[in-house]
């Protein structure tokens, strides 16, 4: 699996892609395909503050929910409203299904995360246990 | 179906649609008798909040109700066909004369406000179950408030935040083993209490060192099933409770697993302040498809004051009454006095059996278990050693070598006549088989089971596919719960 | 042991098999110290003919042959004897909740049915498979609302059941939720002055009745107004459901809370019954409770499964909507087939029934007690006022095997020697005219200033 270059990962399988100020997030390949049919995306409204590390969501399938967790601290600005009608875009298409899009507080916060290469050893590592 | 069983055969059963579909103007299966009193103009009455339409409620025939109520029925497996081994579920005979008590005239009529001198029938079998359930527990004093498990472990857990709050300090939180049902956590979290998880050890039971360490005067009780959902009986249950006990914490006993106990050992007697039983599983009521329940909570002597109200006495001539001065009580957990069919049911149960009937449907619900637990040790992997009482736990290990999860395993096991064990729980044993046969079983059905058993995983071996895609024999075949998550359709429409 | 399947030799077997020599070995697992060495001290196994008789005796204590003319949420409808009938079948009365789809077809399409009539019914556009009674589907309708809102006090209503009002504040109390209660008016009906005064910008949620506790219908289009203005939402409670036959449903409601036991369940002395929320579809992920859903299998074909249960408690746990797990399921399949059975007319034919007796009966008592609450419409239930104390009302009526109204001194002081009489399809009119006699010869005691009969000893 070849994971975007260009975005940071975190551990708990979100992504992070940069423009500016603005962060786009969302969850990886390897997220989606543990969690298998996802059937409900919960999202947070617009003007919520995020913090990092911190949940902002969850994610459902038929038997599991799983908490959403902020790679970065920010204000919302926009939600893909597309997933509210067709979660399983996040199935399809992770790293373009795009989740939500945050006016970034503090961009270093970003140099803790992983870089791709790093995130798919993690995840090589995580998937072997 | 590739291979034969014994155990069933398929027959064809009747198609079906909806009530809505079969319904057409002018069809009816009710009558009223005239009206013995003048007609009224229901305008005038009623004004503007009269109903004139009810949209599209059914007009059918009688015939057709009993057809159609009957073909579903047919759809259904239940413990009246065959074994249905739910682990934690107690899935037992539900006996027929139970359902005869809890329909005569006074006891299905009774009105919940009916004078108390009316009323000394009922008052007599609330009175009377209570007392038996005290005994089998070895509790001071019971509610029968609470509608089901779920419900019965909030009021316990209302009364123990109470008795904390007498005592000055209401506490933070609940231990909960990692073995626990869901309702637990959920509860804890309704009570207002914080959860915090408590590990097991390698034999399955509570890591003793675990909770010491954790033990401390935030927490307000721990929420124990035991035996627990491994079928384990934990053995350390009185230094449990010793530790929880020296911190001025309770224990709380879920008693899911009531089965495994009732006349060997009370729980009374082990350091037990607070728990509830099922009736619907321990006492033989019903399920019907998941309910009535019923959750009678049992607690000793401190925690008395706080029963919700009301509670039943002995009044000074003798009768029986309602107490509703209780000062102390946590309130109400449910409008008048709890499922009062279920008790009759239950209570109909305790007489059939007697103190040596208990003892031997206890004796008998752990002889089967581990008659099916020696029965399939070694085809199925059993992730902990430890002797099991009522229940045992096999996990999928073996067989998800070839792909094959305790759900396909499950799903299989429908070709062969059986209801599934349950699945994927407790949650510390991946991939979990949770089985749990109930004295109601005989030899037989479990021979027939442990055949059944043993051939699936056969056929994993040999083809897993056939495993796989089953059920091959039921009407519906696997069904698609995505697209019923994702766009719910939770309600009948006319197609326009 | 009648109901176990296993010979003693079956049992020698067995143990044999596993490898152990007696049964006490199966239970080395118990510390020595807790095990019961003596017999239960419980009644002594009992023949089945012995049982029926213990349960007919107790029948014969409780009021069996009496007629009554007690409501106040547990109502007296005629059952269709094809309820019993069906729900005696061992396919639907000893089945399980339905997890396994492929063998419980028939459970998940009847409780599809039901959650469609209880749509239909309520004017909501989703129900629930089942709350345990009307009282604690209330307080979760209300923990619902708190939710969605995510404010915490709730405004209830005086008029709401009493006892439904105690379960809100045994839920609420521990949640940290305060809660405000608005009174009736002189029709009534909830004072709405004094709920335009109670709701805050906090307010989750106005809980009330109707028809109310007093039977009288509450202008719910009014509390909706008020309610949603104030960003509140509004929960309405049904107790008695044969009044959706021929009352408006609350539409303007955000959640119904209902109470079904009209719908073909025994009074049972107060239980089992079958409690319902119905909501909006936007509201649906925070309805606690199951909910059947229909889809199809993998040929196609039409078929229904549990669904949407990541709100449930075995797979959210400390986060879920509720903890409930168990439900009212068999108890809801009696529902679904008394609404089968009257259907699209019948129940409208009920429920005027319903009306015309209790209108009739209303007239009847107001030419010799007062009935209160006259000025606003009512379904079933009337207050009857009189000069002498209802327990000693009741205490003539029970010399001729007849429960009079609820006395209503314990939930409501205010009102003074005030009784909550009901009829339904059941009560006749000799027993309304007998009734009513009574009342009136109380009435004429007390005005000649007879002696009032020993209040304590005779009703309670």
């Amino acid at each position: 699996m070849v994971y975007p270059t260009g975005r940071k990962y975190t551990k708990e399988h979100e992504w992070i892609q940069t423009s500016g100020s603005t962060g786009v997030i969302g969850i990886t390949d390897y997220a989606q395909e543990s969690l298998g049919d996802i059937v409900f995306v919960e999202l947070p409204k617009v003007g919520t503050e995020l913090a990092a590390g911190k949940t902002f969501g969850t994610v459902e399938s038929v038997k599991a929910v799983s908490d959403l967790y902020a790679p970065a601290s920010g204000t919302v600005i926009e939600v893909n409203a597309e997933l509210a009608t067709s979660p399983e875009k996040v199935n399809k298409d992770p790293h373009g299904a795009w989740m939500v899009k945050i006016a970034l507080k503090n961009p270093k916060e970003l140099d803790a995360l992983m870089s791709a290469a790093d995130y798919e050893k993690f995840v090589a590592e995580e998937a072997g246990h | 179906m590739k291979r034969m069983t014994r155990k069933a055969t398929r027959h064809v059963n009747q198609n079906e649609g909806l009530i809505f579909e079969k319904s057409s103007a002018g069809k009816a299966a009710w009558k009223l008798p005239p009206l013995d009193v003048p007609e009224v103009d229901t305008a005038a009455l009623l004004g503007g909040v009269e109903r004139k339409d009810l949209g599209n409620m059914p007009e059918v025939s009688e015939i057709e109700i009993i057809r159609h109520f009957t073909r579903l029925s047919t759809w259904n497996y239940a413990i009246d066909l065959g074994m249905y081994p739910l682990g934690s579920c107690t899935m037992k005979y539900n006996p027929r004369v139970n359902e005869a008590v809890a329909r005569v005239e006074g006891i299905a009529n009774g009105h919940p406000y009916q004078p108390e001198r009316i009323s000394q029938g009922a008052l007599l079998i609330l009175k009377t179950l209570s007392e038996c359930l005290l005994e089998i527990t070895g509790m001071d004093a019971i509610t029968l408030q609470p509608a089901a498990g779920a419900h019965g472990e909030m009021t316990g857990l209302l009364m123990v935040r109470a008795y904390h709050q007498s005592q000055g300090n209401a506490r933070k939180k609940i231990l909960i083993p990692d073995s626990a049902h869901g309702t637990n956590p959920a509860t804890a979290a309704m009570v207002n209490y914080a959860v915090e998880n408590l590990k097991s050890d390698s034999r399955g039971m509570v890591d003793i060192g675990a909770l010491e360490a954790q033990m401390n005067k935030d927490v307000a009780a721990l929420m124990l099933t035991n035996p627990n959902t491994l079928g384990i009986f934990e053995q350390n249950i009185h230094k449990i409770a010793d530790i929880l006990h020296a911190k001025g914490g309770l224990l709380y006993m879920d008693g899911a697993n009531m089965n495994a106990l009732v006349g060997k050992v009370r729980p009374g007697d082990f350091g037990v302040d607070v728990m509830h039983l099922n009736l619907h599983k321990t006492f033989s009521t019903p399920h019907g498809g998941g309910g009535p329940g019923s959750g009678p909570v049992a607690i000793k002597k401190a925690l008395e004051p706080f029963l919700p109200r009301p509670v039943v006495v002995t009044k000074t001539d003798g009768t029986l009454g309602f107490d509703y001065d209780r000062p102390q009580s946590v309130g109400r957990v449910r409008a008048f006095y709890g499922n009062f069919g279920m008790f009759v049911r239950a209570l109909a149960y305790i007489q059939a059996n007697g103190p040596d009937g208990l003892r031997q449907t206890t004796e008998d619900a752990v002889l089967n278990a581990n008659y099916i637990r020696k029965g399939l040790e070694g085809t199925y992997h059993l992730p902990y050693s430890t002797p099991t009482m009522h229940e045992v736990v096999f996990s999928d290990k073996l067989q998800a070598k070839k792909g094959v999860r305790t759900m396909d395993i499950a799903k299989r096991l429908i070709d062969y006549g059986f209801h599934p064990y349950t699945t994927a729980f407790p949650l510390i044993v991946p991939g979990a088989l949770m089985i749990e046969p109930t004295e109601s079983e005989s030899k037989e059905e479990m021979d027939l089971f442990i055949e059944a058993m043993r051939s699936i995983a056969e056929e994993v071996e040999e083809d897993p596919q056939t495993v796989l895609d089953a059920p091959h024999s039921t009407r519906v075949s696997r069904l698609d719960e995505t697209a019923a998550a994702r766009k719910p359709v939770l309600r009948w429409k006319p197609t326009a | 042991m009648r109901y176990l399947p296993k010979s003693p030799a079956d049992r020698e077997a067995m143990l044999k098999a596993i490898g152990l020599r007696s049964v006490d070995d199966l239970f080395a697992p118990i510390p020595a110290e807790y095990r019961l060495n003596r017999d239960l001290k419980i009644p002594r196994q009992m023949a089945e003919s012995e049982i029926v008789d213990f349960f007919r005796q107790r029948s014969r204590e409780n009021g069996d042959g009496y007629t009554s003319f007690l409501g106040a949420g547990a109502y007296f409808h005629y059952r269709p004897v094809v309820i019993d009938s069906l729900i005696s079948r061992g396919e639907f009365l000893t089945a399980y909740t339905p997890y396994q789809a492929e063998i419980s077809q028939g459970t998940l399409q009847s409780i599809f049915e039901f959650q469609t009539m209880i749509c239909e019914l309520t004017g909501m556009e989703v129900a629930n498979a089942s709350m345990y009674d009307g009282s604690t589907a209330a307080a979760e309708a209300v923990m619902m609302a708190v939710r969605l809102t995510g404010r915490r006090s709730v405004v209830v209503a005086r008029s709401l059941h009493p006892e439904y009002r105690e379960v809100l504040a045994t839920y609420a109390t521990h949640q940290g939720m305060p809660l405000t209660v608005a009174g009736f008016g002189e029709n009534g009906r909830l004072n709405l002055k004094e709920l335009e005064k109670s709701i805050t910008a906090e307010t989750a949620a106005v809980l009330v009745q109707s028809p109310n506790f007093f039977g009288t219908i509450e202008d719910v289009v009014a509390i909706a107004e008020i309610a949603h203005k104030h960003g509140a939402m509004l929960v309405v409670s049904i107790a008695e459901a044969v009044s959706l036959g021929i009352v408006e449903p609350p539409r303007e409601a955000d959640v119904i809370a209902m109470e079904a036991q009209s719908f073909g369940v025994p009074m049972g002395f107060g239980g089992p019954y079958c409690g319902v929320i119905a909501t909006r579809e936007k509201y649906v992920r925070q309805m606690p409770g199951r909910l059947v859903g229909q889809t199809t299998d993998k040929h196609g074909k039409r078929g229904f499964v549990l669904t949407l249960a990541t709100r449930e408690q075995h797979i959210r746990r400390e986060k879920a909507t509720s903890n409930i797990c168990t439900n009212q399921a068999l108890i809801a399949l009696m529902v679904n087939i008394f609404m089968t059975v009257y259907g699209k007319v019948g129940l409208k034919e009920l429920a005027k029934q319903n009306l015309a007796k209790t209108a009739y009966a209303a007239g009847q008592f107001a030419k010799h007690g007062k009935v209160l609450f006259g000025s606003a419409p009512r379904f079933s239930e009337f207050v009857v006022q009189t000069s002498e104390d209802p327990y000693a009302v009741n205490g003539r009526l029970l010399g001729h095997k007849m429960v009079g109204g609820l006395p209503l001194k314990k939930f409501y002081p205010e009102l003074g020697n005030a009784a909550l009489w009901c009829c339904t399809e059941m009560t006749t009119r000799t027993a309304i005219d007998t009734a009513v006699g009574l009342v009136a010869e109380s009435e004429r005691s007390v005005r000649s200033g007879k002696e009032e009969v020993d209040v304590e000893e005779v009703a309670r």
